[in-house]
């Protein structure tokens, strides 16, 4: 078996892990190896469906014991099996490092044998890495659910990120989904993980040499759509897991069927729910950077996004007792929830309206898209003057031009029965581009 | 002040440059454009030469640090490097507002001037971040090299960061369009003009490595999630001339093989 069918076979199997990003810790080798990472990530290429590829993700093999319902790799499927050798990845993993096609390695595998034994091939590749080739770039592992607590203290201290892939929205699906995973054994390695973290920090404290133990922290990632969670339900979760196990990111994969399996979304015409996983995106950032809490974005009676305007423009349209705000005198936290006002261009009006006060002109030139901010704000008591409230008009505003090229796919294909905002009137997905653009 | 129609010229150094800056105030006069002697133009407007002096630069340099602070200083060498078609005017500008507003001089955001720079010094920051991702190094007996085509002048922005990943190799990374190399080998580095060069054929075992990242990349895309513009937008296709999962590195192979044969 060559190296290229390998590589093939098991970057195939290991792609729809979305949790590709390089970033949260800053460090470089000190003249002692090869290898730096940076805290804000790198990207080395975006692959041909725009997403960044940041590291070697493979695969340690897809021979699995375990038979999870939407997984091509299950036991029950008849597939072609590989493995590499540890050796093998890791001198792999050098040559695409020092080429600079990578920023590190995400190493995930099948369960060989049993979870014990799996963590085992992990830790001897990352092994070989560190200790051999002093490799100081960027290594995320999986810690498979239900390994030895002292393999995962191992691998811990050998890596810079670990995730514990939760699979599953709730139990029931991940019971009916993935039978020979549990919930149980999921959650308790997360929280190992994250007491080790913890521990770990008041070691760094006390002796300022003590090696770390996962620097980048740990993640998670859920896939959305093969079962049927709603978005509140996913939100709640996410919300929950950042808090109990502070969780530095939780990913979330629109499935993809690769297999045929009742229990799941047919493969005929099914389309992937990317606006979906979008939306669900943007609410993460919220919960992470805008202070808002998962009740205040969907509850009980709204369980899903508004598929035409992202989860800030919702709240806000659902708040407008909040606003006008006046950008000169808001606090830092409001200006945070005014739509069009990034975190960025928040920072910089705090500081700009120390040295005069700020008019619409101004605003456009710190960074803020007008464009959807001029209906939440005055400058110094005024509106803006072109400004031409009528419904039409806003919505038109408030809709992102990237929600528009998901919609395409996903509204016209009846994806979306809930229409919040226009209930009464049919719109069609391609009658909003042209509203965007102007082409009437 | 007075407005003489008069244009500097320089020798396109940032000594150079901080030279004029002190020429505009010491005549008290503001040029109506500042250009670099190998840049061409057809002008009808008479061009006065400046001419380098390290200790007017040492001066001015100085004067900016006393009167705006480190961050100025940043933030002029950089808009030095930027590609911006009149960045020479802009920093005089700039260095007339901080004689006149000290620190303060960068916080109106709303100022055309200022704006500007920092836009162009942004657009820098941005390119020299994707760099540090989309440099892609061809290796041959254990020394590595890269070409790149950048808008902006990114190297001395990208040369710690290359130089702390890779601290004990060898390496150069060439500046097409500004005919500039970075070089550098344990522990030490260098910027230097580089008039022409041209990338060595690759070894078999580079087309290998090649090959297999290529593979990796086209079979890590997920199809049903294809999205060209997406991709476009995040790496426009000025990037893709250097890099290898766009090269057909068969056609490459042949092509060594027919320069072996010729041989
Ligand atoms: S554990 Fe489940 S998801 Fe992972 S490789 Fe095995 S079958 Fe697939």
């Amino acid at each position: 078996m060559n190296l290229m069918e390998k590589l093939e076979i098991l970057s195939d199997s290991a792609k729809y892990d979305v949790a590709c990003t390089s970033s949260g810790v800053n460090k470089t080798s000190n003249n002692m190896g090869i290898g730096s990472a940076s805290k804000m990530g790198i990207c080395h290429s975006f692959s041909a469906d725009g997403r960044c590829i940041s590291l070697l993700k493979v695969l340690m093999t897809n021979y699995c014991i375990y038979d999870c319902k939407y997984c091509i790799n299950r036991r029950s499927n008849d597939v072609k099996r590989v493995a590499f050798t540890p050796r093998e990845l890791a001198d792999l993993t050098m040559n695409f490092y020092k080429r600079n096609y990578i920023e590190g390695l995400f190493l995930s595998s099948g369960i060989i044998k049993n979870p014990d034994y799996t963590c085992e091939k992990i830790i001897e590749v990352v092994r070989i890495l560190r200790e051999e080739y002093h490799f100081f770039g960027y290594i995320h592992a999986k810690a498979i659910p239900g390994a030895d607590e002292a393999l995962l203290q191992r691998l811990g201290m050998l890596v810079d990120r670990m995730s514990v892939n939760i699979e599953m929205p709730t139990e029931k699906s991940l019971n009916l989904l993935a039978p020979d995973k549990s919930k149980k054994a999921i959650l308790d390695n997360m929280k190992i993980i994250d007491n080790k973290i913890t521990e770990n920090k008041y070691d760094i404290v006390k002796y300022k040499k003590a090696p770390k133990f996962a620097p980048a922290g740990q993640s998670t990632q859920m896939i959305v759509g093969a079962t049927g969670e709603t978005d509140y339900q996913i939100l709640r979760l996410t919300e929950g897991l950042y808090k109990k196990y502070s969780l530095k990111r939780v990913f979330y994969s629109a499935y993809i069927p690769v297999v045929d399996n009742p229990l799941l979304p047919s493969k005929i015409d099914y389309k992937p729910p990317l606006l979906r996983e979008h939306r669900l995106y943007q609410a993460d950032w919220l919960l992470r950077f805008y202070g808002f809490n998962a009740n205040e974005l969907l509850d009980e009676k709204n369980q899903s996004f508004n598929p035409l305007i992202d989860p800030k423009c919702n709240w806000a349209i659902n708040n407008m007792d909040l606003f006008p705000v006046d950008v000169n005198k808001a606090s830092f936290e409001m200006l945070l929830r005014v739509p069009g006002i990034g975190v960025k261009s928040a920072k910089r009006i705090v500081i700009a309206r120390k040295s005069r006060s700020l008019d619409f002109t101004a605003l456009k030139k710190i960074g803020v898209v007008l464009k959807r901010a001029q209906y939440f704000i005055t400058c110094s008591g005024k509106l803006n003057i072109n400004l031409n409230i009528n419904n039409d008009n806003i919505i038109r505003n408030l809709i992102s031009e990237k929600g528009i090229s998901l919609l395409d796919n996903n509204f016209l294909n009846n994806s979306f029965e809930q229409l919040t905002l226009f209930p009464q009137e049919k719109v069609i997905g391609q009658d909003i581009v042209k509203s965007i653009t102007g082409e009437f | 002040m007075t407005k003489n129609a008069v244009i500097y010229e320089y020798d396109g150094s940032f000594e150079g440059l901080l030279c004029c800056v002190f020429e505009s105030f010491d005549k008290k006069e503001i040029p109506l454009d500042i250009v670099s002697d190998d840049r061409e133009q057809i002008l009808l407007l008479s061009k006065r030469y400046i001419e380098n002096s390290q200790e007017k630069a040492n001066r001015v340099y100085k004067y900016i640090v006393d009167k705006g602070g480190k961050k100025a200083i940043n933030l002029i060498k950089k808009a030095f490097l930027t590609c911006h078609p009149r960045k020479e005017f802009l920093i005089l500008i700039m260095v007339r507002k901080i004689h006149k507003q000290g620190q303060f001089a960068f916080n109106d955001l709303s100022d055309n001037v200022v704006s500007q720079l920092f836009d162009s010094v942004k657009n820098l920051n941005n390119e020299a971040h994707l760099f540090k991702g989309f440099i892609r190094f061809s290796i041959k007996d254990n020394f590595m090299i890269a070409q790149i085509e950048p808008k902006n002048n990114v190297l001395p922005l990208i040369k710690n960061h290359f130089i702390d990943r890779f601290p004990n190799e060898c390496f150069m990374i060439y500046d097409k369009t500004h005919s500039l190399g970075l070089l550098y080998k344990p522990h030490k580095s260098i910027i230097v003009n580089i008039d022409e060069f041209n990338m060595d054929t690759p070894t078999m075992e580079e087309l290998e490595y090649r090959r297999l990242w290529k593979n990796y990349y086209d079979s890590i895309a997920i199809k049903e999630r294809e999205n060209h513009k997406c991709r476009q937008s995040h790496m426009p296709k000025r990037y893709w001339t250097n890099m290898t999962e766009f090269q057909d590195i068969n056609q490459i192979q042949e092509k060594n093989n027919l320069m072996i044969e010729n041989k």
